[in-house]
C-alpha cells in the first residue's frame, strides 16, 4: 500500500500510452469523423441546392410550356386567318378569270358572227347578182352598175 | 476466533499486491520484499494495468486503421462515439488549442475505465486461479501467491496518473505564462498590494497558499480514484465472505459499482481537462 517503484513504472507506461494515443489513435479517428461531418454537411447543402434547382427548373418548364401554348395558339389563329384570306383571294381570282374567259368568249363569238355575216353578205351579193343576171337575161356591166350593186350589198 | 483470523487473513491476502524486488541474492518476491523499501515493484498492478492499456491501444488502433470516411461499421461507430464524447468534453472545457489534451483525456478515460472494470470480476476468481497456477506449476504455497487484479486500487497507479497530470500542469503553466508568469502566479495571488513593504510579508503567505492549492490537485486526483476503488473492492471482498447471502448483495453492489467505475473514470478525465485548462489560461 505504500508508494514504491511501481509509481515510476506506471508513470512511464502512462506517458507511453498517451504518446501512442496522440500519435496513432486520436488523429486518424478524429480526422475520419471530421471528414465525414464535412461530407455530410456538403451533401446536405448539395441536396438543398438540387431541390432548389429542381423547383426553379419546374417553374421555368411551366413558364415555357405556357409560352409555347400561347405561341401555338397564335400560330393556329394566324394560319386560320391566312387560310380564309387565301380562299377569299382564290375565289376573287377565279371570279375575275371567269369574267375574263366569258368576255373573251363573247368577243370571239361576236368576231366569228361578224365574219360569217360578211361572208354571207358577199355570197348574198353574188347570189343577188346572179339572180339579177338571170332575171335580166343579160349580162350587166359590172362596172356600169357597180353603184347599184354596192347599194345592194350595203342593204344586205 | 480462529475464523476471524482466517477472515481478516483472507481480506489481507486480497488486499496485498504481488511484489518483486531485487535483493543481494537476485530477484525476490512477495514476503521476501517486505523490507525492500522504495525499490519494490507491484508486478500484478504493472501487468494488469499495462495489459489493459495495451488492450485499449490495440482496440482503438484497430479502429483507427480501419476508419473510413464513408458509412462506418458498428465497431467504428462505437469507437467514434467514445472519441466524440471525449472530444466534446475537451472542446467545451479546454480553452485554447492543444493536440495533447484530447488524446490524454481519451487515454485516461478508457484506461481507467478498463482498470476499474476489473472490479466487476468476482473477487476470488483470478486470485484463486493464480494461486492454483502457482501451486501446481511453481510449487508455491497458494497463500503466498498474491494477485490484486484492479490496478486502480493500488495507490501507486493512481499516483502515477496524478503525477503525470501534475507534470503537464506545471509544463503548460510555464509554456503558456512563462517561468516568471508561473512564479508570479504562485507569489502575487491571492493577496496583493501596491505597498512594497507589505508585499514582502504577503509573498510567503501567497506562496504557501498557492503551492498548497497546486499540490492539492494531484493529491485529490490520486486519492479520489484510489479511495473509491479501494473501498469498492474492500466491500466486494467483505460481501464475498458472508456465505450464500452474498449473491443478492453482490448483485446490488455490482450494479451500483457499474455507475461508480464509469463515473470515476469520467471524473478523473474531466478534472484533468479542467486542471490543464486552468494551468494554460492566464486569467487568475
Amino acid at each position: 500500500m505504500s508508494i514504491n517503484a511501481t509509481l515510476i513504472g506506471e508513470l512511464i507506461a502512462f506517458i507511453v500510452f498517451v504518446w501512442f494515443c496522440m500519435k496513432f489513435v486520436w488523429p486518424p479517428l478524429n480526422d475520419a469523423i471530421e471528414a465525414r461531418q464535412k461530407k455530410i454537411i456538403d451533401g446536405l447543402a448539395a441536396s438543398d441546392r438540387a431541390a432548389k434547382d429542381l423547383e426553379l427548373a419546374q417553374e421555368k418548364a411551366t413558364a415555357q410550356l405556357k409560352e409555347a401554348k400561347a405561341e401555338a395558339a397564335g400560330i393556329v389563329d394566324a394560319a386560320k386567318k391566312r387560310e380564309a384570306k387565301i380562299v377569299e383571294e382564290a375565289a376573287e381570282k377565279a371570279e375575275a378569270e371567269k369574267a375574263k374567259i366569258i368576255a373573251a368568249g363573247y368577243a370571239e363569238i361576236e368576231n366569228e358572227r361578224n365574219q360569217v355575216k360578211e361572208e354571207l353578205r358577199k355570197q348574198v351579193a353574188v347570189l343577188a347578182i346572179a339572180g339579177a343576171e338571170r332575171i335580166l337575161e343579160r349580162s350587166i356591166d359590172a362596172a356600169e352598175h357597180s353603184d347599184i350593186l354596192d347599194k345592194l350589198v350595203a342593204e344586205l | 476466533m480462529a475464523e476471524e483470523v482466517t477472515l481478516s487473513g483472507h481480506i489481507q491476502h486480497h488486499l496485498t499486491n504481488a511484489k518483486m524486488c531485487s535483493t543481494d541474492s537476485g530477484l525476490a518476491f512477495n514476503k521476501a520484499c517486505s523490507d525492500s523499501g522504495f525499490w519494490t515493484w507491484h508486478i500484478d498492478t504493472l501487468a494488469w494495468s499495462i495489459g489493459l492499456g495495451l488492450l485499449f491501444l490495440w482496440i482503438f488502433r484497430r479502429a483507427a486503421n480501419k476508419a473510413t470516411i464513408g458509412v462506418p461499421g458498428k465497431f467504428q461507430c462505437f469507437i467514434e462515439m467514445i472519441i466524440d464524447f471525449v472530444g466534446d468534453n475537451v472542446n467545451k472545457t479546454f480553452q485554447g488549442k492543444s493536440t495533447l489534451i484530447a488524446p490524454l483525456a481519451l487515454t485516461i478515460f478508457v484506461w481507467v475505465f478498463l482498470m476499474n472494470l476489473m472490479d466487476l470480476i468476482p473477487v476470488d476468481f483470478l486470485p484463486a486461479f493464480a494461486g492454483f497456477v502457482g501451486e501446481t506449476a511453481f510449487g508455491m504455497d497458494s497463500h503466498d501467491v498474491y494477485m490484486k487484479i484492479v490496478p486502480t486500487t493500488d495507490i501507486n497507479l493512481t499516483a502515477a496518473l496524478a503525477v503525470g497530470v501534475f507534470l503537464l500542469m506545471v509544463g503548460y503553466s510555464i509554456k503558456i505564462k512563462g517561468l516568471s508568469g508561473f512564479i508570479k502566479e504562485l507569489t502575487l495571488h491571492p493577496f496583493s498590494t501596491d505597498n512594497k513593504l507589505a508585499m514582502v510579508f504577503l509573498i510567503p503567505c501567497n506562496l504557501l497558499l498557492e503551492t498548497i492549492a497546486l499540490i492539492a490537485k494531484p493529491f485529490s486526483l490520486a486519492l479520489r480514484l484510489f479511495g473509491n476503488l479501494y473501498a469498492g473492492e474492500l466491500i466486494f471482498i467483505l460481501i464475498g465472505a458472508v456465505g450464500l447471502m452474498q449473491l443478492p448483495l453482490h448483485f446490488v453492489w455490482a450494479v451500483f459499482h457499474i455507475l461508480v467505475i464509469v463515473l470515476q473514470a469520467f471524473v478523473f478525465m474531466m478534472l484533468t481537462i479542467v486542471y490543464l485548462s486552468m494551468a494554460s489560461s492566464d486569467n487568475h
